[in-house]
């Protein structure tokens, strides 16, 4: 089998994933169920963008939606106010957003465990109180209104079929940046801090460097969450953004599991169609919302795919590989393990 | 047999200079000075809460001591962060074993080389070929120092610690401290909990490790294992130095003896 044909069909499920996410506005023609995408989207990017610090990093940050309303607030004010276009706009609300993380978690990470946990939830709270408050600027409880649809190269963005391909790509990138992030000697990093930061950090890993790295990767993406939403909805208001928010990602991560890259994505589709398949309820779904969790927690505590790392690749395709060590720790004669370490030739 | 502990250093790899650590009123360390050269095996033993592991917390900067001064190649080392220790050349294991149990025993000696590696966020985005050799070359490093282990770990690359045995997570520990090539090796307890044939292999290895240069300091409480590796043998009691000097001296002398016959009553009604 040539390798290009073996290595497709190795990947064949993320094919057929891509393919069906790539056709879905063609099969759906209800704006509606269209729109629900475009959501499922955002809180995609945005449960990623927390899992890089509930999950990876192990700190638990409960106040996340505070970078969402920034990045939604920078861009709003970036495009109707600076008149930058929307194209800079975007990195430039994830880059405003990751400014105030750094400036939230340069001095408090030093803090542990619960108390910078605090932390972040005060900031939401914070932040909250100034965006209703600061009418000059935010125009307080009422909201920006009449925010710009994004124009890419000329072109406006003004269908829901053009939102579904701009936050597909945006979730693609998302997907595609953090995979390469974790895997290598940051995520290497990141998760060996979570399972035992003095270990890590009495191997050399200069564990408050990377957490506030973390960190503001993490407002990064919440930042441009926060700018498509903001021109998505062309209205933001400081209720988009308050800790309800923040506990609704988080729910999506105990839900879907943390510390890889697919229970994210699963926790916040599911946790965004469920309230919605049970509109029918009407103010009882929240009520369906919580048993769900409550379910989850006492069945499957680490979430649906929490714990481990997923790979949808089918190993069935790959070459056979030798196994080259079959011995195993079998009880060595003495001498021959002396021989065998004292050998080996000096680097 | 040994390489470099013939010659005669001009100052101590490792100076411990009249460190005293004090958990409000507890002295879990009392005036220690002692020294390590280059090249050389030296074992810290001492009755439990001797303040062994402390003075370990104390060099790598985990605990800093409430006063006193410890030079690393003339050098302070006191006010240095942990990982900022690690980069000076000094690695360790710990006595109760901590590995990150939810990485792969590759992954987990890999982490002991992360601060001889420069690739940052930029890198593992874009990854530039220079990401990809570092990488390589990290991985490369860490399959020689797991192969010193013959095949306790090499069959075992993609497992987690929890799978393997107890054993072999202690060699898992000493694999990560040893990856990024440390001058000063610090081992607490390598040999804990090991059987006799475990024991032997763990002495040969710390032998080997000499061998390749780097320096070794060790907490061990089996007394046949300090008796034929060390060099130089210091002895803690209650925070306290009480002696030093080469096996033979320290298996002669009276106060070291008293100290595990539990002959010190007296000191402990102070």
């Amino acid at each position: 089998m040539p390798a290009l044909l073996r290595s497709t069909l190795a990947n064949s499920p993320y094919i057929v994933l891509l393919l069906a996410a790539i056709l879905a506005p063609f099969l759906i023609t209800n704006a509606y169920h269209l729109q629900i995408l475009v959501f499922i989207g955002i809180y995609i990017i945005l449960a990623l963008s927390l899992n890089l610090l509930n999950g990876y990093i192990g700190l638990l940050s409960i106040g996340h939606a505070a970078f969402y309303g920034i990045g939604a607030y920078a861009s709003a004010k970036l495009t109707m106010s600076a008149g930058v276009p929307f194209l800079l706009a975007m990195p430039g609300a994830g880059l405003i957003a990751g400014a105030a993380g750094y400036l939230l978690a340069k001095p408090t990470l030093r803090l542990a465990g619960i108390y910078m946990t605090l932390v972040t939830l005060g900031f939401n709270i914070i932040l909250f109180l100034v965006l209703q408050n600061w009418m000059s600027f935010t125009n307080g409880p009422l909201g920006i209104m009449d925010i710009p649809e994004p124009v890419i190269f000329g072109y406006t963005i003004g269908s829901r079929t053009g939102y579904y391909y701009l936050i597909l790509t945006l979730v693609l990138l998302t997907l595609g940046s953090m995979h390469r992030l974790i895997h290598g000697r940051f995520g290497r990093a990141l998760i060996s801090i979570r399972e035992d930061e003095l270990a890590a950090e009495s191997m050399g890993v200069n564990t408050t460097r990377y957490k506030i790295q973390a960190f503001v990767l993490a407002a990064f993406y919440a930042g441009i969450a926060g700018s498509f939403y903001a021109h998505f909805i062309k209205y933001i208001s400081p209720d988009s953004f308050y800790i309800y928010e923040s506990f609704i990602l988080l729910a999506m991560l105990a839900f879907g599991g943390q510390g890889n890259l697919i229970g994210p994505v699963v926790g916040a589709a599911v946790l965004f169609l469920l309230p919605e398949m049970f509109r029918f309820l009407e103010e009882y779904r929240m009520l369906v919302y919580g048993v769900v969790l409550i379910v989850m927690m006492l069945v499957r505590r680490q979430g649906l795919l929490g714990g481990k790392e997923y790979s949808l690749r089918l190993g069935w395709f790959d070459a056979p590989q030798k196994k080259e060590y079959t011995r195993g720790d079998r009880f060595l004669p003495e001498e021959e393990t002396a021989d065998q370490t004292l050998n080996e030739p000096d680097r | 047999m040994s390489l470099s502990a013939r010659t005669v250093p001009l100052m101590p790899l490792l100076e411990i200079q009249d460190v005293t650590k004090d958990f409000g009123g507890l002295e879990a360390l009392s005036h220690v000075t002692t020294h390590v050269d280059e090249g050389e095996i030296v074992s810290f033993i001492g009755p439990n809460g001797a303040g062994k592991t402390t003075l370990f917390n104390c060099i790598t900067g985990t605990m800093p001591p409430t006063s006193g001064s410890i030079l690393f190649q003339g050098e302070q080392l006191l006010g240095l962060r942990p990982h900022q220790v690690a980069r000076k050349g000094i690695s360790r294991t710990f006595q109760h074993i901590r590995l990150f149990n939810h990485m792969t025993v590759l992954d987990n000696v890999m982490v002991g080389n992360d601060h001889n590696n420069t690739t940052g966020i930029l890198g593992s985005l874009l990854r530039p070929p220079r990401v990809g050799r570092e990488e390589r070359a990290s991985r490369e490093k860490c399959m020689a120092v797991l192969s010193l282990f013959g095949e306790r770990l090499l069959p075992r690359l993609d497992q987690f610690p929890t799978m393997l045995s107890y054993a072999n997570r202690r060699r898992l520990e000493i694999a990560r401290a040893l990856v990024s090539g440390p001058r000063l090796l610090l081992l607490d307890e390598p040999t804990a909990g090991m059987n006799p044939h475990e024991t032997q292999g763990i002495i040969d290895l710390i032998r080997l490790i000499r061998e390749r240069g780097h320096t070794v300091l060790v907490i061990e409480h089996k007394m046949n294992v300090v008796m034929t590796l060390s060099d130089r043998i210091v002895v803690l009691d209650h925070g306290e130095k009480i002696a030093e000097g080469t096996p033979a001296e320290i298996a002669a002398n009276e106060e070291v003896i008293a100290a595990y016959m539990g002959g010190r009553r007296h000191a402990q009604a102070e």
